[in-house]
C-alpha cells in the first residue's frame, strides 16, 4: 500500500487556547439565517443517538431534513442496546469532576490518538445533553432527594456516569426518538424507514445526495439534499460475533469511502472482556454482561491444561486468579484491553473452561459468602438472571464463564473539527465517524458522543458548509449522477441473485469473521496481519463465485440485504489488516505483539505514530493511499500506562 | 446439560401482503444450549442449502431491547417463557418431539409483509401524534433545577421500558395497543416535565390509536404477553387522564 505522509489532512481545528476553540469557532462559523434555512435539504442517514438527534435538532431549526434508516422504526437502532450509562462532566457529586478532568480521561483513555480540541469540546457540551434528554422526560436513575444519581464506571476516578437502570442507551434513544417523531409531525423531517443507503452521490467533488433500496418493494431511488449526514454506526460485525446488533454494517460508510471519503484508522477496534462465550458453531452473536461484574467477580482458570472438572471440584490451589496475581494493585479491575488480552493468552495455552474450552471463570462464591446471597441479587440479580436464561446455568451456584467479544469500533470515517468528510457537504456522527476516542473508548462516552454530535456540533457546523450554497437548487435527481448511481445498484441487486453458487451468505460472513478475529483481533503481529491479506482475499473470491442469494429483488429478501452488506465487510476487512500492518506500534485496543513493553504492555511510538492514518480509495483493484493527520499535544503529555 | 432434539416445525409461509399465507412443515435437529432464533437460522441455512428460499423473520439486537422480533410460538407472542421476548427464548424451553407452530403476530393493523415480517409503523404514528415532549435542542434547564421524586422517576422508568415490539397486540382478541399507549403517556405524564402537554398528549395519542387498533374490554392478554411485564394499571391511568382531558376547561387546566 502506497504510503503519503505528507499531512494533507487539514482537521480545520480553530485557533486559540483549548477552552475558548469551539466558542471562538461558533463565532466566527457563517450562519444561514432562520428564513434562508427551510431552503436547504439534508440528508440524515441512521436514526441512532447521533442520527436521531441530528435530525431532530436540524428540524427544529428549520432546515428540510430527510431521516433515512434500515429499521422497520427508527426507535430500533443499535443504540436502544446500550447498558450502563452516560458520561457527563456534571460534577454533581462534587468529587473533584470538570470539563477538563472529562477531557484528560478521555484524551489518556484514548491512548493519546485522539484530537485535543474535539476531545475537549466533547466535554464541553457532555453536560448539555444531560440537561436536554432531562427535559425530554428520560428518567434518569435519581436519589432519594429527587436529584440525579452518578456511578463510577470503567475505572474512572470521579461518578460522572449518568444511567437509567441497566437500559440507559434504550431511554436515550428513545428521548431522541420522540424529538424526532415531533419535527415529523411538524413537517420539518420525512422519515423513510426500511430503506437502505447504498450509495452517496457527489457531482463536482461535492456530495449531492443518497441512492437508497427500498427494502419491501426492491425499488433503487436518488434522493437528493444540499448536505448528506452519515450516522450510520460502527462494523463490529465485521467480526462475525460481536455484541452488535445482528443488522449492524459498514455499508454506509464504505460507499461513502468508495466516493472518496478516508477512513481513518480502521485497526482501532474495542473488545470488551466481559461477554458470554460462544456455545454452538452456529452462534449468532455474543451477549455482553456489565463490566460491573468485575467488582465482586473473581477470574480464574483451572491451573492444568485441558482441565474437565466442573468448576466446585477443582482445588483453590490448582487455581490460577491470573489477573490478580499478575497486576496486584488493580487485581480484576484492570483495564478492558488488559483484561482481553490476558484471558486470551490464557484460553490460547490451553486453560479455557467450558464445554468449547473458549472461556474463563468469574466466580462470585467469595462476593457471596462474604455479603450474602440478597446483597449480590441487589447488585447484580438482573445480570445472572441474563446469564441464566442464555445458558442455563445459575452463577450463585457454579461460575460464570466470560470470554472478550468485540464491542466497538473507535475506527471509521474520517472528520474535521466541523465533522465533515473529505467529501465536502458529506458529514459522519456518531460510532460511524473516528473523532473522539483515540485508540480506544471510555465505557460510557460512546453516548455521549454520539449525542454530542447531532444535538449540539454537527446543527451549528452544517451551517458553514451550506452558507456558501445559498440560493443553488439540489442537484436535480434527473442529474446523470444520479441515473448513473441508480443503474449501478440496480446491476449489483442483480449481480447477487445471478451468482447462484454454493454457500449462503452467512457462510461466508462467519468465515470472514473468524479470519478477522484471529488476525485482527485482540493481539496481533506482522505474520497473522500478513496471512489475513491473503486469505481474506482469497474468500472474497469465492464469496464472489459461491454465493447463493435466492428470492427476487422485488420482495422484502433478508440474504440480498446482507449479500451487499457482507462484501463490504470484506473489503473493510482488508483494509483493517493493511492499517494494522502499517502502525508498527501498540496503542490502546491496537496491540502488536512486535511492540510491548517487558511486562507485557502496550508500547505506543509517539515519534512515529502520533498521527491519525487516514485511508484513500483508488478503485477497486489498486492499494489504498495511507494519508496521515498529525496530533498535536499541547496540553496533556502523552505517557506510558501502567497498571502493576 | 445441552442435548440434541429434533422438533417438528409448522410455519406460516406467505410471499408478499397480497398473497395468501400457508403452514409448511420442516423438522429440524438442534441442542438445547441454542437459541430459538438460532434453531431457525440453522433451518434457514438448510433450506438455502437446498435452494429453497430462506423464511423472513427479523430480529437485530437479540438481547430482549430492540422489539424487532416477535413471532407467534404455538399461538403464544414471543413463546411460552414470561417476560421473555422471542430471541431470548432458548430451545431448552422444548423438548424432542415437539411440535412448534410458527407465525406472525397477527393484527389487522399489523399487516403480514413476507412468511414471519409484519408491519408494525402504526406505533410509530401513535408516537408521532404526541408521544414527546417539547423542548428544542439547546433550551433545557440544568437537569437538577427539577427535582423529581424517586418513586416518580422510578414510574416512569418503568412504563418507559416498553420495547414497541406489539406483543400486546397481538395477544389481544381485539388487536387493541392500549398497553403500548399507556406505557408511553404513562412515562410522561409521571414526570414534572411531562405536566405542559399531559392532556393534549393524550387526546392525541388515545386518539391516533382508535384510528388504528381495537377497543380494550379488559383481557389482560396484553400484560401476559408483555416481555417487560407492562403493568395493566397504566390502562386504567390513561382512560382516566383521557377523561379528564375530555372533560377539562383547557384555558384553566394549568391550574389542576
Ligand atoms: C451491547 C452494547 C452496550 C453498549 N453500552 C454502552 C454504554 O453503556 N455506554 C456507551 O456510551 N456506549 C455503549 N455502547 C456503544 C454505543 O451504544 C454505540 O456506540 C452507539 O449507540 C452508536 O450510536 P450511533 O447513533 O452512532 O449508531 P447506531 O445506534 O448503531 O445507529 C445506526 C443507524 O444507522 C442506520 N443505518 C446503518 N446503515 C444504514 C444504511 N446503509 N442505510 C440506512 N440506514 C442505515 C440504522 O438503521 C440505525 O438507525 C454499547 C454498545 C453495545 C454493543
Ligand atoms: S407494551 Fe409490552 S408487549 Fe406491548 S409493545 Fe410494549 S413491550 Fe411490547
Ligand atoms: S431482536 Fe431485539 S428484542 Fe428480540
Amino acid at each position: 500500500m502506497a504510503t503519503n505522509n505528507k499531512t494533507v489532512l487539514d482537521s480545520r481545528v480553530p485557533s486559540g487556547s483549548l477552552e475558548e476553540k469551539w466558542e471562538n469557532h461558533k463565532f466566527s462559523m457563517n450562519l444561514v439565517n432562520p428564513n434562508n434555512k427551510r431552503k436547504f435539504d439534508v440528508i440524515v442517514v441512521g436514526t441512532g443517538l447521533a442520527g436521531a438527534s441530528a435530525a431532530a435538532s436540524l428540524g427544529e431549526l428549520g432546515y428540510k431534513v430527510k431521516a433515512f434508516t434500515f429499521h422497520d422504526s427508527p426507535r430500533r437502532a443499535h443504540s436502544i442496546a446500550a447498558q450502563g450509562g452516560i458520561n457527563a462532566a456534571k460534577n454533581y457529586k462534587n468529587d473533584g469532576d470538570s470539563v477538563y478532568r472529562l477531557f484528560y480521561d478521555t484524551i489518556k483513555g484514548g491512548d493519546y490518538r485522539s484530537r485535543e480540541a474535539n476531545v475537549h469540546r466533547l466535554a464541553e457540551v457532555s453536560t448539555n445533553i444531560i440537561d436536554q434528554a432531562t427535559a425530554q422526560g428520560v428518567p434518569f436513575a435519581r436519589e432519594y432527594g429527587g436529584l440525579l444519581d452518578n456511578r463510577s464506571f470503567g475505572g474512572a476516578q470521579v461518578s460522572r456516569t449518568f444511567y437509567a437502570r441497566g437500559q440507559t442507551g434504550q431511554q436515550l434513544l428513545l428521548g431522541a426518538y420522540s424529538a424526532m417523531m415531533r419535527q415529523v409531525a411538524a413537517g420539518n423531517v420525512e422519515l423513510h424507514t426500511r430503506a437502505e443507503l447504498l450509495d452517496v452521490v457527489t457531482k463536482d467533488g461535492q456530495a449531492c445526495g443518497i441512492v437508497t433500496r427500498d427494502l419491501l418493494s426492491g425499488e433503487v431511488i436518488a434522493h437528493s439534499a444540499h448536505a448528506v449526514v452519515l450516522a450510520t454506526g460502527g462494523y463490529g460485525n465485521v467480526y462475525f460475533l460481536s455484541t452488535n446488533a445482528m443488522m449492524s454494517n459498514v455499508t454506509a460508510a464504505w460507499r461513502a469511502h468508495r466516493r472518496g471519503a478516508f477512513f481513518a484508522n480502521p485497526c482501532y477496534t474495542q473488545i470488551h472482556p466481559t461477554c458470554i462465550p460462544a456455545s454452538d458453531d452456529f452462534q449468532s452473536k455474543l451477549t455482553l454482561m456489565s463490566e460491573s461484574l468485575r467488582n465482586d467477580g473473581r477470574i480464574w482458570v483451572p491451573e492444568a491444561f485441558d482441565d474437565s472438572r466442573p468448576a466446585n471440584e477443582i482445588p483453590e490451589n490448582e487455581r490460577d486468579y491470573y489477573l490478580e496475581t499478575r497486576y496486584p494493585a488493580f487485581g480484576n479491575l484492570v483495564p478492558r484491553d488488559v483484561a482481553s488480552r490476558n484471558a486470551k493468552n490464557v484460553v490460547d495455552q490451553g486453560h479455557g473452561v467450558g464445554p468449547l474450552k473458549n472461556g474463563v471463570y468469574l466466580d462470585f462464591s467469595a462476593a457471596v459468602g462474604r455479603d450474602g446471597h440478597d446483597a449480590i441479587s441487589a447488585k447484580y440479580g438482573n445480570l445472572f438472571d441474563m446469564y441464566e436464561s442464555i445458558t442455563g446455568e445459575n452463577p450463585y451456584e457454579v461460575p460464570m464463564r466470560i470470554y472478550p467479544a468485540i464491542h466497538y469500533t473507535m475506527g471509521g470515517v474520517w472528520v474535521d473539527y466541523n465533522l465533515m468528510t473529505t467529501i465536502p457537504g458529506l458529514y459522519a456522527i456518531g460510532e460511524a465517524n473516528f473523532s473522539d476516542h483515540g485508540a480506544n473508548r471510555l465505557g460510557a462516552s460512546a453516548l455521549m458522543q454520539g449525542l454530542a454530535d447531532g444535538y449540539f456540533v454537527l446543527p451549528y457546523t452544517i451551517g458553514d458548509g451550506l452558507a456558501d450554497q445559498l440560493g443553488e437548487p439540489a442537484v436535480s435527481t434527473d442529474d446523470p449522477v444520479f441515473t448513473n448511481a441508480v443503474n449501478a445498484i440496480e446491476d449489483e441487486t442483480a449481480k447477487w441473485l445471478s451468482i447462484n453458487g454454493t454457500r449462503s451468505v452467512d457462510y461466508f460472513h462467519r468465515e470472514l469473521g473468524r479470519l478477522v478475529w484471529n488476525h485482527i483481533g485482540m493481539s496481533r503481529n506482522k505474520e497473522g496481519l500478513e496471512k489475513a491479506v491473503s486469505e481474506i482475499g482469497a474468500l472474497k473470491e469465492e464469496f464472489y463465485n459461491d454465493v447463493r442469494v435466492l428470492g427476487s429483488a422485488d420482495t422484502l429478501n433478508l440474504s440480498l440485504e446482507k449479500a451487499g452488506r457482507v462484501s463490504d465487510f470484506f473489503e473493510l476487512a482488508e483494509l483493517m489488516a493493511h492499517d494494522a500492518l502499517k502502525r508498527e506500534e501498540s496503542c490502546g485496543g491496537h496491540f502488536r505483539e512486535e511492540h510491548q513493553t517487558p511486562e507485557g504492555e502496550a508500547q505506543r511510538d509517539d515519534d512515529n505514530f502520533a498521527h491519525v492514518a487516514a485511508w484513500e480509495w483508488n478503485g477497486k483493484e489498486d492499494l489504498q493511499t495511507r494519508h496521515v493527520e498529525k496530533l498535536d499535544f499541547e496540553n496533556v503529555t502523552p505517557t506510558q500506562r501502567s497498571y502493576k | 446439560m445441552s442435548e440434541v432434539i429434533t422438533v417438528n416445525l409448522k410455519i406460516w409461509r406467505q410471499e408478499s401482503p397480497e398473497k395468501s399465507g400457508y403452514f409448511e412443515e420442516y423438522t429440524q435437529k438442534i441442542t438445547t444450549e441454542a437459541s430459538f432464533l438460532e434453531m431457525i437460522d440453522l433451518l434457514n441455512e438448510d433450506l438455502n442449502s437446498q435452494g429453497l428460499e430462506p423464511v423472513a423473520i427479523e430480529s437485530d439486537c437479540r438481547e430482549g431491547i430492540c422489539g424487532t422480533c416477535g413471532v407467534m410460538i404455538n399461538g403464544q407472542a414471543h413463546g411460552p417463557r414470561k417476560a421473555t421476548t422471542t430471541c431470548q427464548l432458548h430451545m431448552r424451553e422444548f423438548s424432542d418431539g415437539d411440535e412448534i407452530v410458527i407465525e406472525p403476530f397477527r393484527a389487522i393493523s399489523f399487516p403480514v409483509i413476507r412468511d414471519l415480517v409484519v408491519d408494525r409503523s402504526p406505533f410509530d404514528q401513535i408516537i408521532e401524534s404526541g408521544g414527546y415532549i417539547s423542548v428544542n435542542t439547546g433550551a433545557a434547564s440544568d437537569a437538577n433545577l427539577t427535582p423529581v421524586p424517586k418513586e416518580a422517576a422510578d414510574q416512569a422508568f418503568d412504563a418507559a421500558a416498553c420495547i414497541g415490539c406489539g406483543a400486546c397486540v397481538a395477544a389481544c382478541p381485539n388487536s387493541a395497543a392500549q398497553l403500548f399507549t399507556s406505557a408511553k403517556l404513562a412515562h410522561m405524564a409521571s414526570l414534572p416535565q411531562g405536566q405542559p402537554e399531559r392532556w393534549k398528549r393524550t387526546e392525541m395519542m388515545v386518539g391516533t390509536m382508535e384510528e388504528f387498533f381495537g377497543s380494550c374490554t379488559n383481557h389482560g392478554e396484553c400484560h401476559e404477553a408483555c416481555p417487560k411485564e407492562i403493568n395493566l394499571d397504566f390502562i386504567a391511568f390513561m382512560n382516566r387522564d383521557y377523561m379528564k382531558a375530555k372533560v377539562k376547561n383547557r384555558a384553566l387546566s394549568g391550574q389542576r
